[in-house]
């Protein structure tokens, strides 16, 4: 069972498993502070001498330490961290571009992140069926404003202001595994007098 | 049948109306006093001459201006037309279709000549008179889809089927009813649909998609769908709600017959032959209320599907901030007597 707390009555959005290793070439791994558990869950299993197949991304939380040393100690051919998902989810495209026919990608963490491996992998020529997915973590979403098409990161609001175009935005559940992210629209355009209060549901 | 093309907006001044002799020809979209959500999908065979139904793609009086507004959308917002690179040929199926469909039902207005893969396209209403080859790109200005999307009234998604689902791989979409092509593309069936209330659990997607995976070619299938729009604006996208949104707010029982306006999509659904794609044209077809309670079947029963809508419809169509006052006005049109079965006006 997977420990994700998410609802599951919205039809756009993925359903998440918990990582498992199946047989591959290659193993990429990436994660989150919250997802690098699952990471060292499933790899502290395999033998040692599949280590060589193995590929890790990770984007610790400011100022962590102790998660790096233990992903490091796992022993993979490759382990690097990246202060950004933009920066680690940029480099698995350069891993996965080089990447072998029956090449493994599993995801661990927040939903941020998950969704932008499965666009990366998905982007790489990754067949869907050799991409695992587990949600570990906050329930913060990624939300795309429809009106000016900015991505904003780790929303918990409801509404939540967009940072480019200052429209309210109700976040709508709607989904889009291409981008990544929940559809913003703005909450008061009828009566942009209305006042909305704002509220954390996202956590 | 000379077509009088009229000069009109969708947008500022709002000049868009229908002449009178358009009115009874507008696809009502209630055979019944009540409404609720169907898979309401019949073959699009010819029906009624004069009707919207009659032709593949039906041209009417406001053919150019729509055109007109088409180019503005998409000169303001080029994301309005996109296509994932594996449809480049279900974007020349889709020309095809269209051109062989016009220059067939509407030969005075439009004329296709084939010479091999040579072919001379000739489109007097929107004067446009251009030779090209057929299944080579360069040889038109722009994306085939795109090319013959400008030409053709209604948006135009492309779906592509595989997996046992269908795919939301392309589109025009300028005059849409709040969704948006540059969020939904690339999704399937069941995703772009997931904002829709009460038919997930009446399992309406579900059969429509069965239905629509076993399409065949040379038999497509339609089916009418509504919605309320203020003043006669076709961009109705999520993309630009903070400009129409303020629209429904202006509502008033002196102005309602004027500004509230019925709007309905005549949904076709097409197999395309080389790529194996749907084809899913969504026509719209705007008529102010005071247009509609001309012809005395609709303004009764139009009364009595808004009176009895289930709320949660109300909210979906975003009708709530005037439903009441627009049932009380239309309950002076309803006198209690029966409505004939069916669509058509009496």
């Amino acid at each position: 069972m997977s420990e994700s707390l998410i609802e599951e009555s919205i039809l756009s959005r993925p359903t998440y498993g918990t990582l498992k290793i199946v047989p591959g070439l290659a193993h990429y791994f990436l994660a989150d502070a919250s997802g690098a558990e699952c990471v060292i869950r499933v790899v502290q299993e395999l033998p040692r001498d599949m280590m060589e197949k193995v590929h890790i991304l990770y984007v610790p939380t400011p100022g962590e330490a102790a998660l790096i040393t233990s992903l490091y100690a796992l022993g993979a051919k490759r382990f690097e961290h990246f202060p950004t998902i933009d920066e680690a989810v940029a480099k698995l495209g350069e891993w996965l571009s080089d990447a072998k026919m029956g090449s493994q990608l599993y995801l661990a963490g927040t939903e941020g992140l998950v969704g932008q491996g499965v666009a990366k992998g998905e982007a790489c020529g990754l067949d869907h069926t050799a991409v695992q997915c587990e949600h570990r973590g906050s329930l913060a979403r990624r939300v795309q404003c429809v009106h000016c098409k900015t991505m904003i990161e780790d929303v918990t609001t409801q509404p939540v202001k967009c940072p480019s175009c200052d429209l309210l935005l109700l976040v709508r559940d709607h989904y889009s595994r291409r981008l990544a992210a929940f559809q913003g629209v703005c909450i008061n355009a009828e009566d942009p007098s209305e006042e909305i209060e704002i509220k954390e549901v996202f956590k | 049948m000379t077509i009088q093309f009229k000069d009109e907006s969708f947008r500022g001044d709002f000049t868009y109306a229908n002449s009178p002799s358009n009115i009874p020809r507008f696809p009502f979209p209630f055979p019944g006093d009540e409404y609720m959500y169907s898979t309401n999908i019949e073959p699009h065979h010819a029906a009624r001459a004069g009707s919207p139904f009659e032709n593949a793609f039906d041209v009417d009086e406001h053919y150019v201006a729509e055109m007109k507004d088409r180019a503005l959308v998409l000169a303001d917002d080029p994301g309005r037309c996109q296509a994932l690179p594996h449809m480049e040929t279900a974007g020349w199926d889709f020309l095809e279709l269209v051109m062989v469909s016009k220059a067939r039902d509407y030969p005075d207005l439009f004329k296709l000549t084939m010479d091999g893969d040579r072919w001379h396209w000739i489109n007097k209403p929107l004067q446009i008179d251009d030779t090209f080859t057929f299944g080579d790109s360069s040889t038109l200005p722009c994306h085939p889809m795109e090319y013959i999307g400008r030409q053709v009234q209604g948006d135009h998604a492309i779906l592509d089927q595989r997996d046992g689902n269908l795919w939301m791989d392309a589109g025009i979409i300028t005059a849409q009813a709040d969704w948006s092509l540059d969020f939904d593309i690339g999704m399937n069936f069941f995703e772009w649909h997931a904002p829709v209330p009460l038919a997930h659990e009446l399992g309406v997607f579900q059969r429509a998609l069965k239905f629509l995976l076993t399409l065949p070619q040379g038999q497509p299938s339609r089916r009418l769908n509504w919605t309320l729009t203020v003043n006669p604006r076709l961009d109705t996208s999520p993309e630009n709600y903070p400009k129409w949104g303020p629209d429904r707010m202006t509502v008033t029982p002196e102005n309602i017959g004027e500004k509230v306006h019925l709007r309905v999509e005549l949904q076709t659904f097409w197999r395309l032959p080389r790529s194996n794609a749907i084809l899913f044209p969504i026509r719209t077809y705007l008529m102010a209320m005071n247009e509609v309670v001309t012809q005395p079947k609709w303004g009764r029963r139009l009364h009595r599907v808004m009176r009895d809508l289930r709320p949660e419809l109300v909210d979906y169509k975003g009708l709530s901030r005037y439903h009441p006052i627009l049932v009380e006005w239309l309950s002076q049109f309803d006198d209690g007597a029966p409505t004939s079965p069916g669509i058509f006006p009496d």
